[in-house]
């Protein structure tokens, strides 16, 4: 009590975003909800990050996300602990590290929320990567449950009809599984209510995200970090919507205050990859430290990303393409053309990326683009090492030393 | 005006004095255990051996992984800055510098003022390092100090392929079952750290002309490796281990002049 007393900083406090709060409450009664489904007669179907998640809550089935959890055990620095329980069972430490604290809290149920609901069915999209299908087959064994793969092709260049038509096939393919193991018909009615609810979500979540294009930043990418969790786990739902309505007045609130995330911001910067879970509070003192602010990522846009092009098409047939498109399903060329927009649009002085040992399909490539983006663009790029849960692939001297070093050519 | 700089390594500590653009005096000892103690001993050591008072050093940078424990510098500023401004105090033409240190390795290219344009280091692996070739040296009894010479005798250097250290120990000892000859196993090791080193240097792109500085361009036969790799010629800096004590002691005196 008596440190928390010590650490109160009322500039500090004035700088916290008031609907933290908010979001803690959702989240909680949503993994209480969750945690209580079996009883109340609701299926729980476990779902990958990139998946469509919309036809789920339009079935009244509840979406628990593995990789939000993943998020969770490395935030709770659990991550060694339970990718050693997965290594123990025979997983090799070169898996993703979400995968094996997954793996390893379904096992030992010593994660933050002592283990995730138990799944009826598992939803896995490969667009975010390969692993995700050897992880939820193994998923599927071990809980004896049903498994749906939707298979979203690679974009090299263009998404072709053929893609098109071929995601789509698999999207109504979805749907009859839905209907199958939860034992009724879809209500398209519904479907297309809770797809218009999960485009605004998305549209006011790229608004929330917009809002850093102002100097000073009301938030940083470390912020969204944290508000991201609803737009993975929830888009399609009311709340979500009233949630990101609400954060969003408050961060325009702040502009109009004149109220900055970071004190003195000189430098702004964009991330790349996913967030060093255990470690995000120690990444934003240190970049804050040099008045470095984190303006934006690629991570948490990619949900905004997939804001669908309708195109007066209906959700579902609007959705194939959505999914298939998603910022690690396409080509360096087109990763190239989001990051210089984004450069432009945030006013970025310097990218910096983290290299994911445990994310393969994010990190290949990374040395390309940042060759791309300094020569085309002249914006210095920091690449760092490390893992997004697996706190033992983190050396904190060498990032110091990189971080500074970056800092030092920047200012000079 | 003189200023002073101190590079806390992973195995040595360094200093040097600088005076009005002139190097006044530089001082090499093992870091120890205790790298702020380490970086006081050796500053009051080269202010004895110069003949200065404390009192005349205006500013002091601190540099190298103990930058931050020496806590009566002005600044610490990361020895990548550091090497870019030594490398091009010691010699203005130089664009590029391969530093290989104790634990880690990096390579800087800088513009004609010394300014660093982009930069990479290694990242938790000793190969291609100095420790590297510390551990090699004690598999094969031989002295660090005679590794350039005996690899030059080298007619086909051995292959070593395993880019962990501990790994390739034990290759080492195998090729020494094997009945490899010496000359061909430490060439091998010195190709081994070159190819290392070199990947890293492609990755920033090497702009000539190249100096290498740290404790390893003291053994010519990684310089040669790398040449023959690079296909560039290397200057090896006169002061290769006080490049970074060098560098910073010149950061401070630009510091003193901008007040």
């Amino acid at each position: 009590m008596a440190e928390n007393e010590k650490k109160h900083d009322p500039e500090k406090e004035k700088r916290k975003i008031q609907a933290v709060s908010r979001m803690k409450e959702i989240m909680t009664d949503y993994y209480i909800e969750a945690k209580g489904a079996r009883e109340k007669g609701r299926k729980v179907a476990w779902i990958t990050s990139g998946g469509p998640v919309e036809p789920l809550i339009a079935m009244d089935v509840i979406p628990v996300y593995p990789e939000n959890h993943g998020a969770m055990i490395g935030a709770s620095k659990m991550g060694a602990q339970l990718c050693e329980q997965a290594e123990e069972m025979g997983y090799s430490r070169d898996l993703c590290s979400y995968a094996r604290a997954d793996i390893g809290d379904a096992v030992a149920k010593t994660g933050p929320i002592g283990g995730l609901p138990e799944p009826d069915m598992l939803v896995c999209c490969n667009n975010i990567c390969g692993t995700v299908l050897k992880w939820y087959e193994t998923a599927a064994r071990f809980f004896n449950v049903p498994l749906f793969i939707l298979d979203t092709p690679f974009i090299h260049r263009e998404f072709t009809d053929s893609a098109r038509k071929y995601v789509l096939a698999q999207i109504y393919e979805y749907i009859s599984f839905l209907e199958t193991h939860c034992g009724r018909k879809m209500d398209y009615e519904r479907m297309e209510e809770v797809g218009r609810l999960s485009v605004e979500a998305t549209q006011l979540w790229q608004s929330v995200l917009d809002t850093c294009a102002h100097k000073p930043a009301p938030m940083t990418a470390f912020d969204a970090f944290f508000h991201l969790a609803l737009i993975v786990t929830l888009r399609g739902t009311q709340v979500t919507v009233d949630y990101y309505r609400q954060l969003l007045d408050e961060l325009n609130d702040r502009i109009d205050r004149g109220i900055a995330m970071v004190p003195n911001e000189k430098y702004r910067l964009l991330w790349d990859n996913l967030p060093v879970w255990y470690r995000t509070r120690w990444l934003s003192d240190k970049f804050a430290g040099h008045d470095a602010a984190l303006v934006a990522d690629t991570y948490t846009s990619a949900w905004s990303g997939m804001l669908p092009e309708m195109n007066g098409q209906s959700f579902l047939e609007a959705m194939s393409e959505t999914y298939t498109k998603v910022y690690i399903n396409i080509s360096i060329d087109r990763m190239f053309d989001i990051v210089a927009g984004m450069i432009q649009k945030y006013d970025v002085d310097g990218m910096v990326m983290h290299s994911n040992r445990s994310c393969k399909p994010y990190s290949l490539g990374q040395y390309d683009l940042r060759q791309m983006i300094m020569d085309r663009l002249g914006v210095p790029t920091l690449i760092i090492e490390a893992d997004m849960v697996d706190e033992r692939n983190f050396s904190e001297s060498q990032i110091d030393t990189r971080i500074d070093a970056f800092m030092e050519t920047l200012k000079s | 005006m003189i200023t002073a700089g101190i590079d806390i390594g992973s195995i040595t500590a360094k200093a040097a004095l600088i005076e009005d653009n002139r190097l006044l005096g530089t001082r090499l000892q093992f870091t120890g255990y205790n790298a702020q103690k380490a970086g006081k001993s050796v500053l009051e050591e080269l202010i004895a051996q110069s003949g200065v008072q404390r009192e005349q050093i205006a500013l002091v940078v601190s540099t190298g992984y103990g930058r931050n424990s020496v806590d009566f510098a002005d600044k610490a500023i990361t020895e990548i800055t550091c090497h870019g401004a030594g490398a091009h105090f010691i010699d203005p033409e130089t664009r590029f510098v391969i530093d290989v240190g104790g634990q880690d390795s990096k390579v800087i290219k800088i513009d004609a003022a010394g300014k660093v344009l982009d930069f990479a280091m290694n990242d938790k692996c000793a190969a291609g390092t100095g420790r590297f070739l510390e551990v090699m040296a004690r598999a094969m009894e031989a002295d660090l100090d005679d590794f350039g010479e005996i690899s030059a005798r080298a007619d086909n250097p051995a292959s070593i392929s395993s880019i962990c250290t501990v790994f390739a120990e034990s290759e080492v000892i195998s090729l020494i079952s094997k009945g490899e000859t010496r000359e061909n196993m430490i060439a091998g090791i010195h190709e081994s750290v070159a190819s290392r080193i070199s990947a890293m240097a492609r990755r920033v792109g090497v702009t000539d002309p190249v100096m290498m500085t740290g404790g390893v361009a003291r053994n010519p036969g990684v310089v040669r490796a790398l040449e023959k790799k690079l296909g560039v010629e290397i200057r090896v800096s006169a002061h290769a281990q006080l490049n970074g004590a060098i560098g910073a002691a010149l950061l401070a005196a630009r510091m003193q002049q901008a007040v």
